[in-house]
C-alpha cells in the first residue's frame, strides 16, 4: 500500500458529512472522464445528465414523481439498517405492494367512494409489510440470513408479478397484453399540481420522513433500535427484545416499500404492468447509505438518485448512451462513498510525510 | 514456593539488551525510552500496571510491533526484528495472554502454523510435540482440537509451540492469570528447569508474590517509562508496588468481613445445557446470596462463569423457572428488564461491547440500563433527565471524561468501568451481580471500585462477584466459593478458606475430606489427573 | 419416466449446476479466509460480458474464458481495495460491487445483446460416455464441466491436506492470532478474494460462452446469490458444495422436467423454484447454529486492522 491508515481516537463527525459530498464530486469527475473517453464533451454530457432534466417546471415535477418511491423505500431502510438488519428486499416489497394494491384496485374499478384510494394504499402497505415479515420470521425463528432471503424474495416477487400480469390480473379486454385494467379514478392518488404527474404520494413520503426522524431521535424504541445495531450484546444485557425489534423494523421498512409500490401503480402508472420499478428498491440502498441513515440526508440523497434516473433517460435520448448508464453511476457513487467513509474512522498518512513527531520527541529525553 | 535457585548474577552474558525503546500510538506514548537487559539463563520480571506499556514492549521484541526509536542488541549484535518469523528464527518464543490459538484446528496444526514451512511432516511434528511436552511435564495430546482443551492446557500448547524450536528467550505475558494456584506451581517448575538449561525468560506480571518467588531480576514500568529496577528477593511487595503505581495512589486496604442478613438471591438445583458446542453445561448449582454481604466465585475462565452469569442476568432464560428465586418469587423465566425491575443490577465482563456501547455517548450509555429510573415518558426519551443522570454518575464516581457526550470507547478501561459500575449502583439495586469488576483496570480505579462495592454492601445490597483474580476475591468477599466445569464448590466464609483450598476447588476437587498432609508435589500430580479427568467428558 | 429422459435430466443437471459449483467454490475459499464478498453476482456478470465480447471480437473461445477470468479478478480487487485496503463494511462493499457490476456489464454489453456465437463444444469421452444413464452426465460434457470436476478435487485437497489451506482457515478463524504468530493475514485475504473473483468470472463466462451461449443484461439471474446461499447450505465443506450445486441445478431445470412429463404449470411459477429452494435450504441449514460452527469461519465479515 502507498497510504497508511492511522485510526482516529474518535470518529470524525465532520468527515461523516463531508464524505458523501466528496463521493459525489469524485463520481462527477469519473463520469466526466468516462464521457470524454466515449467521445463526448464531458461538460455538456454532465449538464445533459444532471441539469437539463430539471431545467423546467415539468422536469422538477417529474423529479418529485421519481423521488417519491425512492424516498419511501430509503427512509424505511434507514431504520432497518440502523438495527443492522440487512433488508436488501425493498425492491421485492415494493413489487408485492404494487401487486397487492392492484389486486384490490382492479376489483373496485367501479367504486367511486372516497375509501377506495386509502384502501388501495393500505393493501400496498400490508402486502409489502407481510413480504418483509416473512423474511423477519425466517430470521428470528430459523436464524436464516436476511440478506440472502430478502434477495431471493425479490426474485420470487418479480416472478409473482409477471405471473399475475400474464394470468389472474390480466385485463380481459386488453388484447392479451401483459397488463391489468386501468384503475378506477377513485383508486388513484390525487394530482397535486395541475398539468404534472406530481401526486399525493410525495406527501406520504415527506410524512414518513418526519415520523421516522422523531422515532429515531426521540423515542425509546428508536434508541433500542440504535443500540441493537451498534452492539447487539449490550441490547441483550439491557433486556431489549431483539426479535421484537427485528420485526418492528422490518414491518416499517416493508410497509413503506409496499406503499411506494402502491403509489406507483395508483399514481403515475395507473395500472399494473410488468415493469413498475426500474430498481428503485436497490437504488434506495445506495440512498440510505449516502444519506447517512439520517432522514434529512436521505431526503437529499433521494432527490439526487431520482435525478440520476432522469439523467440516464436524458443521456439515452440526447447522447445516444445506453440506459444502463444509470446503474453505472449508482454503483460508482456507492463505491466512492464507501471509500471516502474510511476518512471517518482513519486518518490517511502519506509515505512522503515521513515519520511523525514521535521520533523528535523521543530524542529530547 | 521456592526461592530462585540461580542467584542473580549481573555478570552473566547478555542475551538481549534494549536501549531507548520508544513507541507512540495515537493519543498515547506506550513506551518512552525504555532500557532493559536480560542475561542468559535469567528469569527477568517485567512489572507494571495495566497500560504501563508492558505488552507493547514485548510485542516489539517479538517483531509484531516496530519501535519508533531505540535499538535491540541480540547476543551482542544490533538487529532489527522484521516480523515474528524472524524473531522465532533467532530463538525468541512468546506465550500470549490472549492465546493466539485456532480453536477449530488440532494441537499439531496449531503448532505447525507457527513453525513455517519446515513443519511439513505432520507425523514427525506430532511425535516431537509428544516428547517435548512429556519432558517438561506438560502432557499434551497432539491430535486434540484446541476448542476441547481447558485454559491451562491451551497455555501448554502455547509454551510447547515455543519449545519445539531451539528456544533462547521465552516471553510469557501474564501467564498465571488463567491458572489455579497449583497449576502456577507446576508452571514455575517448568520455567526454572528451562532457565537452568540456559534459556532466558521474560516474565510479565503484575503479581508481586509470584515475581518474588520466581524471578532473578525485575524491571518496573510506569506510564511507558522505566520507573525502577530491582532484585525481587531483596525487596518486599510494598516497595515494588510503589515503583509500579507511584507515590500518590493509595495501595489496597483491608475491608471488614461481615455477615449477611436475609437471603436475597436463592439458586436451587440450577441445571442448564449450553446451546453452544464450545460452551459449558451448568450442573446442579446451589447458591444463596444474603442482603448485606459479598459472595465471591473464583474459577479459571471457561468453566461455566459466562453461562451462570447469563442465567442470573436473564440473558439466557432457564428451563426450570423455580431454580432462581428473588424474595418476590421465582424469576428464572423473566427477561433482563423484568429482573431489573425486581432489584437486579448487572455488570458484565465485557466493558466495551456489552456493558457499554462503544460508539454511543456516555449519556446514551447511561440510558442503556438506566431507562427504568423514570427516564422514559410515553415512549419518548427524557433527554434532560438522562443528561443529568449521566452527569451524576460521572461526578459521584469520579469518571475522567471531557463531558457526557464523549463516546464510551474513548474512555480508559478503568474510567469506563467506574462509569458502568456507577450506573448500576445509582439505580439502588438490591442485588448486584458483577463479573471481573477490576479486570484490566489500574490500581487507583480498582481501589475506587472495591470501595464502591463495599459501600453498596454496607447499605444492605446483596452482591455476587465472579472473578478470576483470587487476590481480589479474598480482599472483598465475605464468603467464597469456586466454579469448575459448570459445578459450584461448597461456600465458606472467607476467613476460613485457604488459598490452597480455593485452588483445589478451582480444579474441581470439592471433596473436603482430601488429606491436606500431602506434599505440594504430590498434590500437583493428583490435581492434574483430576483436572484431566474432569476435562475429558 | 423413460431412460432417455432421465439421462437428459442428469446431463442438464450437471450443466446447470456447473456455474453454481464454480462460483460457490470460489466464494467458499474467500469466506474461509474471513472475507464475505456479496459481489458474486456483479463479478459473474462482468465475467459473462467480458468473455462474450472477447470471443465475439476474436472468435476465440479460450481467449474469451481468459478475459472472463481477468474481469472477475479485476472486479474482486476493486472489492478488496475498499473492503480490505480501506477497512470498509464488507456487506455494503459487496452490495456495491453487485450494483456496479450489474450497471457496468449492462452498459458495455448493450451493443452485443442478441448476437449469436458458436458456444463451447461437448467432448464425449469414448466408451465412458456410452455408459447408460450416467455416461452422458459425466463423460459427454464440455471442457469447463471437466475443469470444474478438477477444481473441486483440488480445493478438496487444499483444505484437507495443504499447509496453505491451513493458513487460510487460521486467518479466517482468528486474524489477530494469525498476525501475532506471523502469518500473512492481508496477503492471504487478498489472494482468497482474487481467487473468488477468478472463479466468479469463469462461471459468468461459462454462462455466456457455453451454457446459453449469448449475452443478455442480468443474465446470471441471481446465480451469484444462490451460490452464496450454497456456501451456507454446505456449511463450508467442499463435498457438500458439490452436492448442493447439482441439487440446485436440478431445481432450476424442473420446468423442463415438468414439460417432459406433460404437466401444465405456468413457467413463471416454475421459474421461482430455485429461489424458493434457496430459502428453504437456508432455513433448514440455519436452524441449528451449533452444527456448522466447527466449519464456519469465525471472523467472517469482520474487518481486520493490524496494529501499526
Amino acid at each position: 500500500m502507498f497510504l497508511k491508515l492511522v485510526p482516529r481516537a474518535e470518529h470524525s463527525r465532520k468527515m461523516a458529512y463531508l464524505s458523501p459530498l466528496l463521493a459525489g464530486v469524485l463520481t462527477l469527475i469519473t463520469g466526466g472522464v468516462f464521457f470524454y473517453l466515449q467521445g463526448h464533451d464531458p461538460f455538456f454530457a454532465l449538464k445533459t445528465m444532471l441539469y437539463t432534466p430539471i431545467s423546467d417546471t415539468y422536469g422538477l415535477a417529474e423529479l418529485c414523481v421519481k423521488t417519491t418511491p425512492i424516498l419511501l423505500c430509503a427512509i424505511g431502510l434507514a431504520i432497518v439498517f440502523k438495527a443492522q438488519v440487512w433488508n436488501i428486499g425493498a425492491e421485492g416489497q415494493l413489487l408485492i405492494g404494487g401487486l397487492a394494491a392492484s389486486a384490490l384496485a382492479v376489483n373496485i374499478i367501479e367504486v367511486e367512494a372516497a375509501w377506495a384510494m386509502p384502501a388501495v394504499m393500505l393493501a400496498g402497505i400490508a402486502g409489502g409489510a407481510l413480504w418483509a415479515l416473512l423474511a423477519a420470521w425466517l430470521k428470528t425463528h430459523f436464524n436464516a440470513n436476511e440478506i440472502l432471503t430478502t434477495i431471493m424474495f425479490n426474485y420470487i416477487a418479480l416472478n409473482l408479478l409477471i405471473f399475475s400480469v400474464h394470468g389472474p390480473l390480466k385485463d380481459p379486454d386488453g388484447y392479451n397484453f401483459p397488463e391489468s385494467a386501468m384503475f378506477g379514478d377513485a383508486s388513484l392518488l390525487p394530482i397535486l399540481v395541475e398539468d404534472t404527474r406530481v401526486h399525493a404520494g410525495i406527501l406520504f413520503a415527506l410524512l414518513a420522513v418526519v415520523i421516522i426522524w422523531v422515532l429515531l431521535a426521540r423515542s425509546f424504541i428508536g434508541f433500542q433500535i440504535k443500540v441493537l445495531g451498534l452492539d447487539a450484546s449490550a441490547a441483550r444485557l439491557a433486556g431489549f427484545k431483539d426479535k421484537k425489534l427485528v420485526w418492528i423494523t422490518m414491518l416499517i421498512s416493508g410497509g413503506l416499500a409496499g406503499l411506494a409500490g402502491a403509489g406507483e401503480v395508483a399514481g403515475p402508472i395507473g395500472q399494473l404492468v410488468p415493469q413498475i420499478s426500474p430498481g428503485y428498491g436497490y437504488a434506495a440502498i445506495i440512498v440510505a447509505f449516502l444519506g447517512r441513515l439520517h432522514p434529512v440526508g436521505i431526503l437529499f440523497a433521494s432527490l439526487l438518485m431520482a435525478l440520476i434516473y432522469m439523467g440516464g433517460e436524458m443521456a439515452q435520448i440526447e447522447l445516444n448512451m445506453p440506459l444502463a448508464i444509470t446503474g453505472l453511476f449508482q454503483g460508482m457513487l456507492l463505491f466512492y462513498l464507501l471509500a471516502c467513509d474510511v476518512l471517518i474512522g482513519y486518518k490517511i498518512k502519506f509515505p512522503w510525510s515521513g515519520m511523525d513527531t514521535v521520533t523528535s520527541r523521543a530524542e529530547q529525553h | 514456593m521456592n526461592t530462585p535457585t540461580v542467584s542473580s548474577n549481573p555478570d552473566r552474558p547478555k542475551r538481549l539488551v534494549m536501549q531507548g525503546i520508544t513507541k507512540q500510538y495515537p493519543g498515547c506514548l506506550a513506551n518512552d525510552s525504555v532500557d532493559l537487559d536480560i542475561g542468559v539463563g535469567e528469569i527477568h520480571a517485567l512489572l507494571g500496571e495495566n497500560g504501563a506499556g508492558k505488552s507493547t514492549l514485548m510485542k516489539i521484541i517479538y517483531g509484531v510491533v516496530k519501535p519508533d526509536a531505540g535499538q535491540l542488541i541480540w547476543e551482542g549484535e544490533t538487529i532489527r526484528i522484521k516480523d515474528p518469523a524472524h524473531a522465532r528464527k533467532l530463538g525468541i518464543g512468546m506465550v500470549f495472554q490472549h492465546f493466539s490459538l485456532f480453536e477449530t484446528l488440532t494441537v499439531t496444526e496449531n503448532i505447525a502454523l507457527a513453525l513455517g514451512n519446515e513443519a511439513d511432516d505432520m507425523k514427525a511434528l506430532a511425535e516431537k510435540i509428544r516428547s517435548v511436552s512429556a519432558r517438561y511435564g506438560m502432557a499434551l495430546n497432539p491430535q486434540r482440537y484446541v476448542h476441547s482443551l481447558s485454559v491451562g492446557e491451551r497455555q501448554r500448547v502455547e509454551i510447547v509451540r515455543c519449545l519445539v524450536q531451539d528456544i533462547r528467550l521465552l516471553i510469557l505475558d501474564e501467564p498465571t492469570s488463567v491458572l489455579t494456584p497449583q497449576e502456577v506451581d507446576t508452571l514455575f517448575i517448568t520455567l526454572r528447569r528451562l532457565a537452568e538449561e540456559g534459556c532466558s525468560i521474560l516474565f510479565i506480571s503484575h503479581k508481586l508474590n509470584e515475581v518474588k518467588a520466581l524471578c532473578h531480576r525485575a524491571t518496573v514500568l510506569r506510564a511507558g517509562r522505566v520507573s525502577g529496577a530491582c532484585i525481587p528477593t531483596e525487596e518486599d511487595a510494598s516497595s515494588m508496588a510503589r515503583m509500579m503505581v507511584g507515590d500518590e495512589t493509595p495501595i489496597s486496604m483491608d475491608y471488614d468481613k461481615v455477615q449477611g442478613q436475609a437471603v436475597f438471591l436463592q439458586v436451587r438445583g440450577l441445571n442448564q445445557r449450553s446451546d453452544d458446542p464450545f460452551g459449558v453445561d451448568l450442573k446442579n448449582i446451589n447458591l444463596d446470596v444474603h442482603a448485606g454481604e459479598i459472595v465471591g466465585i473464583a474459577g479459571v475462565a471457561g468453566n461455566g462463569q459466562e453461562e451462570l452469569l447469563a442465567a442470573l442476568s436473564g440473558e439466557d432464560i432457564i428451563k426450570n423457572h423455580d431454580a432462581i428465586h428473588f424474595p418476590c418469587g421465582p424469576v428464572g423465566h423473566l427477561c433482563p428488564e423484568k429482573r431489573r425491575r425486581k432489584g437486579l443490577a448487572f455488570v458484565p465482563e465485557e466493558r466495551l461491547g456489552r456493558g457499554a456501547v462503544p460508539d454511543m455517548s456516555l449519556k446514551d450509555n447511561a440510558l442503556l440500563t438506566g431507562f427504568l429510573t423514570g427516564l422514559i415518558k410515553n415512549g419518548m426519551i427524557d433527554h434532560e433527565g438522562t443528561e443529568s443522570f449521566a452527569k451524576k454518575i460521572i461526578k459521584q464516581f469520579k469518571v475522567k471524561t471531557p463531558d457526557s457526550g464523549t463516546h464510551a470507547k474513548s474512555l480508559s478501561g478503568g474510567n469506563l468501568q467506574k462509569f458502568i459500575i456507577g450506573r448500576e449502583i445509582m439505580q439502588n439495586p438490591q442485588l448486584l451481580v458483577a463479573a471481573h469488576p477490576t479486570w484490566g483496570v489500574d490500581i487507583g480505579a480498582a481501589t475506587a471500585i472495591h470501595q464502591a462495592l463495599i459501600d453498596l454492601r454496607d447499605q444492605g445490597a446483596a452482591i455476587l462477584i465472579v472473578s478470576e483474580d483470587i487476590d481480589e476475591l479474598f480482599l472483598i468477599s465475605d464468603r467464597l466459593c469456586a466454579i469448575c466445569d459448570g459445578a459450584l464448590s461448597p461456600i465458606k466464609p472467607t476467613p476460613q478458606v485457604t488459598l490452597e483450598e480455593v485452588g483445589r476447588w478451582m480444579a474441581g476437587m470439592f471433596d473436603e475430606l482430601l488429606p491436606d498432609e500431602k506434599t505440594p508435589e504430590a498434590n500437583i500430580v493428583s490435581l492434574q489427573s483430576t483436572a484431566a479427568a474432569v476435562k475429558t467428558h | 419416466m423413460d431412460i432417455d429422459l432421465i439421462t437428459n435430466i442428469l446431463y442438464a443437471m450437471i450443466r446447470t449446476g456447473t456455474p453454481l459449483l464454480i462460483v460457490a467454490l470460489g466464494e467458499m475459499v474467500c469466506e474461509k479466509s474471513g472475507v464475505l464478498n456479496l459481489g458474486q453476482e456483479g463479478m459473474m456478470l462482468m465475467g459473462a460480458v467480458a468473455g462474450f465480447i472477447a470471443t465475439w471480437l476474436t472468435g476465440n473461445l479460450f481467449f474469451g474464458f481468459l478475459m472472463a477470468i481477468v474481469a472477475g479478478v479485476l472486479m474482486s480487487q476493486l472489492f478488496a481495495m475498499i473492503a480490505l485496503g480501506l477497512n470498509a463494511n464488507q456487506v455494503a462493499t459487496g452490495l456495491a460491487l453487485t450494483i456496479f457490476g450489474t450497471g457496468l456489464s449492462a452498459f458495455i454489453g448493450s451493443g452485443f445483446v442478441g448476437n449469436p456465437i458458436e458456444g463451447l463444444d461437448v467432448i464425449a469421452i469414448p466408451f465412458l460416455s456410452e455408459i447408460p444413464v450416467i455416461g452422458k452426465m459425466l463423460f459427454a460434457q464440455d471442457l469447463i464441466v471437466y475443469l470444474s470436476f478438477v477444481l473441486f478435487g483440488v480445493i478438496f485437497w487444499f483444505f484437507r491436506s495443504s499447509r496453505t489451506g491451513l493458513i487460510v482457515k487460521a486467518v479466517g478463524e482468528n486474524p489477530h492470532a494469525a498476525n501475532a504468530i506471523g502469518l500473512p493475514v492481508m496477503r492471504t485475504r487478498y489472494l482468497a478474494v482474487a481467487f473468488g473473483g477468478a472463479m466468479a468470472g469463469l462461471a459468468g463466462g461459462y454462462l455466456s460462452l457455453a451454457y446459453t451461449p449469448l449475452w443478455a443484461e442480468n443474465m446470471t439471474s441471481g446465480r451469484g446469490w444462490i451460490a452464496l446461499a450454497l456456501v451456507v447450505f454446505a456449511s463450508w465443506r467442499t463435498e457438500r458444495i458439490l452436492l448442493g450445486a447439482y441439487l440446485f441445478g436440478l431445481a432450476s431445470i424442473l420446468h423442463l422436467v415438468a414439460q417432459g412429463l406433460g404437466f401444465a404449470v405456468s413457467p413463471n411459477l416454475l421459474a421461482m423454484l430455485p429461489y424458493i429452494a434457496t430459502v428453504l435450504v437456508l432455513v433448514m441449514m440455519s436452524r441449528n447454529q451449533g452444527q456448522s460452527k466447527m466449519y464456519a469461519p469465525i471472523s467472517l465479515g469482520k474487518p481486520f486492522h493490524a496494529g501499526t
